[in-house]
């Protein structure tokens, strides 16, 4: 059942480029029909197999003479992002009611882009998952390019060529892995079994993880992420760091460490402190941390502050995943999904809620117009999204983070302390935000005033509340509520830790 | 069968063809329209009705100077029938491409299609001699295409063209002389037996000294050979002639060139270097890995450089054809006989490099064709910088060619992607070096296509291209199938590997390294 959020999204991604132009009322409302029916089946995979294991969904014989199978499956962690990726797509579509440039292709490459987002997440088969994480560089491309904004071709190809360059390092991988194992099978559970020699193991595992952690955002290969995320429409903001940067940690976490356990065992000889590769993206994932995190502090455009805030939250992912054990790795799962959403409340709101009415994104003028007062709705929203993004008790980052910290505790007391800096950062850049972008001291002049009255903002839609409350609610319902996936997270991440992907 | 003589049927229609081209002025291009349908449905047909265990199909054989070992004889395995029908499909994409020939129709239709002939000939002659003649008679049309309706440097273009191949083409035809003149026959079939027991060599060092000229005469023999298929594909760095005739020659000759025409190389190292000098060009295999892998990396950074869409393309051509040199030459490589593995890796790669073959010849020609449409709307412009915003005057053209542009960057789901990956999966356990520095290749290739596909799609629209008109219903009636075709590829590629693979198996059983 879980194998339709794909179909649908595609079949769907097909009959929005085939409509007739000018229908954009009703391009917009099939594309959140299927995005709903997305999220519905995925709900439902999800709420129905809570704690159970991996189930095949299908296993097809694709091209038989290389092992080639069409071979979806879903364990706790792909139903726990593919219940993500529907929510993003839902919101996705709410936050675009706007668009009224080309609407039905907008929605073309946007359900293309969900299409193979949810494709990677479900293909069981290293070949698969690469067809669908190659297509999915596509529709990202287009999006930006031709509803972007800000050196919008620039950063589209940058993009686009940084996911190239990682697909070409996976794709090495990915034929290495294929030929050590005797060129039997391409599945993921096949070659898990292969026993692949822990010499090679060391040298690949690197290849393939760093080329999906491109995708990640992980430090120094970030740099697509802010200029991509700033320049996308704020819809595909919303996926990029919603979904696609999940795609990267995804890869890193089901092919990189479950295919190659050994790749992280210690190369036998160490220097500064430093002696494996879990060592190398551990210290990766901090400067990470902190990096992001010290350079969204001194933006002066709002959007630029949360695409370094993004590559700053996927930092912990990373380091999660480093951590080896069952609490940390559990909590780089859980650390996806809530800055799935939480990124996804934030662009939104920076994007389309503010900008849209503002037409600026300089927090040096946002600071004389006073949104507090003018646009309560999304400066509480705002309020919310950021107490998520810091990571306060209650919302769906607290818990994620935690686990990460205390996960990393045990593996290197030091990754904790110097993860923590980047939280307290991260109070640092959120608050600036949200003080100058909203709640200025800044007394307005009488002037002010009376051209305040003169053009108020536009009223606030519904398809922005709506989008507001399901992505705000989620994360708070996650906060309280964390077994709701945790129950689903742990089982699979155990299972994976103890087997490598077998 | 036997009594239907469809090989030589299908050779001669284009001759018919041209003939009656000439002298009907106006309506050549129905004529040729009609004759290249034709010969699409007579290929097909024999693509349909190959053998089985993927030898030798539709022979047929005559004594045409048996006293100097040349026969009439013609046969096609998977490879052979797979290359009829991708030239006949050119041909036919080709034709419906060259809308506009106001100055002697007759001639140039006639003209394409004894290229045509000349293609169809290479592609089922089993006998060198008559091999030959075709290889070279498909060189004189090409000629004259390029020289008396090329661009503005045409004279200069033609002329290098045909020299270089020229001097290939000698210097194959010294090899084989001396090959002939050692065995005493010019028959493909035999001579592949002949070399895969060893016989061959033994027969060539006993008539001619096992040392000419300070080197082991195989050597020479063998490197005779392959500077004549070099210079054709083209590889680095023989590929000089290329750019410039592909960029004078009109944009429907082009197509041929680049979709067919480079076939004939390839098809030729399969068909006569690798079987007759497998275990020289094996010694040779590292030096020659090099040059293939700077044809991929050299020929994917140049097209960076290029401002000229056809140039673009041109040198794109050179990269995508330098994956198929890759899977060739490091599939040669002798193996254990118990080793499987190996056997499989090989069989991946020479998999890979038949359908990168269809494939490059079908994207190839496509884009070319855009190019020629481009072109015609807007007086001959075709710089990478002349054009811009085309996505809004003309929607349907922007989708379809930037389908056909990511078929060329190697797209899953597309049919440029399944070729190349087979190949990087035979070549990766054969020779990872090579594989690892070609995907920078692909890297470069996915900026030029970007790059493409961003100059002139999006961004301001001059002046000239303001009032742009999209493709007339004609133009997607012709397109539809090719870009069809690429969707059908792409998803089920086992249409083209299943009935190649028996041939491929076949080949290597005979191949000796």
């Amino acid at each position: 059942m879980l194998a339709w959020t794909i179909y649908l999204s595609f079949a769907g991604a097909l009959l929005e480029a085939l409509m007739p132009k000018g229908k954009n009322a009703f391009a917009r409302w099939f594309a959140l029909l299927i995005a709903i029916a997305g999220l519905a089946i995925g709900a439902r995979g999800f709420f129905a197999n809570i704690g159970q294991g991996r189930v095949v969904l299908v296993d097809l014989n694709w091209v038989p003479s290389m092992g080639i199978h069409y071979l979806l499956a879903a364990d706790g962690i792909s139903r726990v992002l593919v219940l993500l990726t529907g929510l993003a797509a839902v919101a996705g579509v709410l936050f675009s009611w706007n668009i009224e440039l080309r609407t039905n292709e907008f929605f073309a490459f946007f359900l293309a882009l969900i299409g193979g987002v949810y494709g990677v997440f479900l293909s069981y088969d290293l070949f698969l998952l690469f067809v669908f994480y190659e297509i999915a560089i596509v529709p990202k491309y287009f999006l930006i390019a031709i509803w972007g904004s800000t050196r919008r071709e620039y950063a589209a190809m940058k993009l686009a060529l940084y996911s190239f360059a990682g697909s070409a390092m996976v794709l090495i991988g990915l034929l290495a892995a294929y030929a050590t194992a005797g060129s039997q099978s391409t599945g993921l559970i096949a070659l898990g079994q292969a026993n692949l020699p822990v010499s090679f193991q060391i040298w690949c595992f690197p290849l393939v993880f760093v080329g999906f952690a491109i995708l990640a955002g992980m430090w120094p290969f970030h740099t697509w992420a802010p200029t991509g995320h700033v320049a996308a429409p704020t819809a595909a903001s919303m996926l990029l760091a919603g979904v696609v940067m999940k795609l990267g940690a995804y890869g890193c976490l089901r092919v990189g460490i479950g295919l190659f356990p050994h790749g992280l065992d210690p190369w036998g000889w160490s220097m500064l402190g430093i002696g494996s590769w879990r060592d190398v993206f551990a210290v990766l994932a901090v400067i990470g941390i902190v990096y992001g995190a010290l350079v969204a502090l001194a933006q002066t455009d709002f959007k630029f502050v949360i695409g370094y805030s993004s590559v700053s939250h996927m930092g912990f992912v990373l380091l999660g995943l480093m951590t080896l054990n069952q609490i940390g790795v559990t909590g780089a799962v859980l650390q996806m999904f809530s800055h799935g959403i939480i990124a996804g409340l934030l662009f939104a709101i920076v994007g389309r809620i503010v900008y849209e009415r503002t037409h600026t994104r300089q927090l040096g003028e946002l600071e004389k117009m006073h949104l507090g007062r003018r646009m309560p709705f999304a400066a509480w929203a705002f309020v919310i999204a950021g107490m998520a993004s810091m990571g306060l008790p209650g919302f769906s980052g607290f818990l994620a983070e935690f686990q990460i910290l205390a996960g990393a505790w045990s593996v290197r007391p030091w990754w904790t302390l110097a993860a923590g800096v980047g939280i307290i950062v991260g109070v640092a850049y959120t608050w600036r935000a949200l003080q100058k972008a909203f709640f200025s001291d800044l007394h307005p002049t009488v002037h002010e005033l009376e051209a305040e009255h003169a053009h108020p903002f536009a009223p606030i839609t519904w398809p922005e509340v709506s989008g507001v409350v399901l992505l705000a609610g989620v994360s708070l319902w996650v906060g309280v509520y964390p077994r709701i996936l945790l129950d689903a997270i742990e089982p699979a991440v155990k299972a994976l830790l103890a087997g490598g992907g077998r | 069968m036997s009594g239907l003589h469809i090989l030589t049927v299908l050779t001669v229609l284009p001759v018919v063809a041209a003939a009656i081209a000439l002298f009907v002025g106006k309506h050549a291009r129905l004529v040729a329209l009609v004759a290249t349908l034709a010969c699409l449905a007579l290929a097909v047909y024999v693509w349909m009705h190959l053998p089985a265990g993927g030898g030798m199909g539709m022979m047929e054989t005559a004594a045409w100077a048996p006293s100097i070992g040349i026969e009439y004889h013609l046969g096609v395995d998977g490879l052979g029938a797979l290359m009829l029908v991708l030239s006949a499909i050119v041909t036919l994409m080709s034709v419906d491409a060259a809308h506009r020939v106001h100055h002697q129709p007759g001639l140039y239709f006639a003209l394409v299609l004894l290229l045509e002939s000349g293609l169809f000939g290479t592609f089922t002659a089993l006998n060198f001699f008559h091999w030959f003649i075709f290889w070279e008679l498909s060189l004189i049309p090409a000629f004259f295409l390029i020289k008396l309706w090329g661009g503005t440097k045409r004279g200069p273009a033609a002329t290098q063209f045909f020299v270089y191949t020229m001097v290939g083409s000698v210097a194959l035809l010294v090899s084989m002389l001396a090959i002939y003149l050692a065995t005493g026959s010019m028959d493909f079939q035999h001579l592949t037996l002949l070399a895969s027991t060893g016989e061959l060599e033994e027969m060539v060092v006993s008539h001619l000294g096992s040392v000419v000229l300070g080197g082991p005469v195989m050597m020479w023999l063998a490197a005779g050979a392959l500077l004549g298929f070099a210079v054709k594909v083209p590889l680095f760095p023989f590929h000089t002639w290329l750019p410039a005739a592909y960029a004078e020659a009109p944009s429907p000759v082009t197509m041929l060139l680049t979709g067919a025409m480079s076939k004939m190389g390839v098809y030729g190292l399969l068909r006569i270097a690798v079987p007759l000098f497998g275990p020289q060009i094996a010694e040779m295999r590292t030096p020659l890995l090099v040059l293939a892998v700077a044809t991929v990396v050299m020929g994917a950074w140049a097209a960076v450089q290029q401002k000229d869409l056809k140039r673009v393309f041109a040198y794109s051509s050179v990269n995508h054809l330098g994956y198929c040199l890759l899977g060739i030459f490091a599939l040669a490589v002798p193996i254990a006989a118990g080793d499987a593995g190996a056997h499989a890796s090989q069989a991946a790669a020479l998999n890979g490099v038949i359908l990168q073959m269809f494939n490059h010849g079908l994207t190839a020609a496509a884009l070319f064709w855009f190019v020629a449409i481009l072109q015609m709307r807007t007086g001959g412009h075709r710089g990478i910088d002349q054009f811009g915003g085309l996505r809004k005057p003309a929607p349907v053209l922007a989708g379809l060619m930037g389908i056909a542009l990511f078929s060329s960057l190697g797209l899953p789901g597309l049919n440029g992607f399944v070729g190349e990956f087979l190949i990087f999966r035979g070549v990766f356990p054969l020779a990872w070096v090579a594989v690892t520095v070609s995907i920078l290749g692909l890297l470069v290739t996915a900026a030029v296509i970007l790059t493409v596909i961003q100059k002139v799609f999006s961004g301001p629209t001059p002046e000239h291209c303001a009032n742009f008109p999209d493709l007339d219903h004609g133009e997607r009636f012709a397109l539809a199938p090719v870009i069809g075709l690429m969707f059908l590829l792409g998803i089920m590629p086992q249409l083209i590997v299943d009935s190649v693979n028996p041939t491929v198996q076949n080949l290597l059983a005979h191949w000796r390294f």
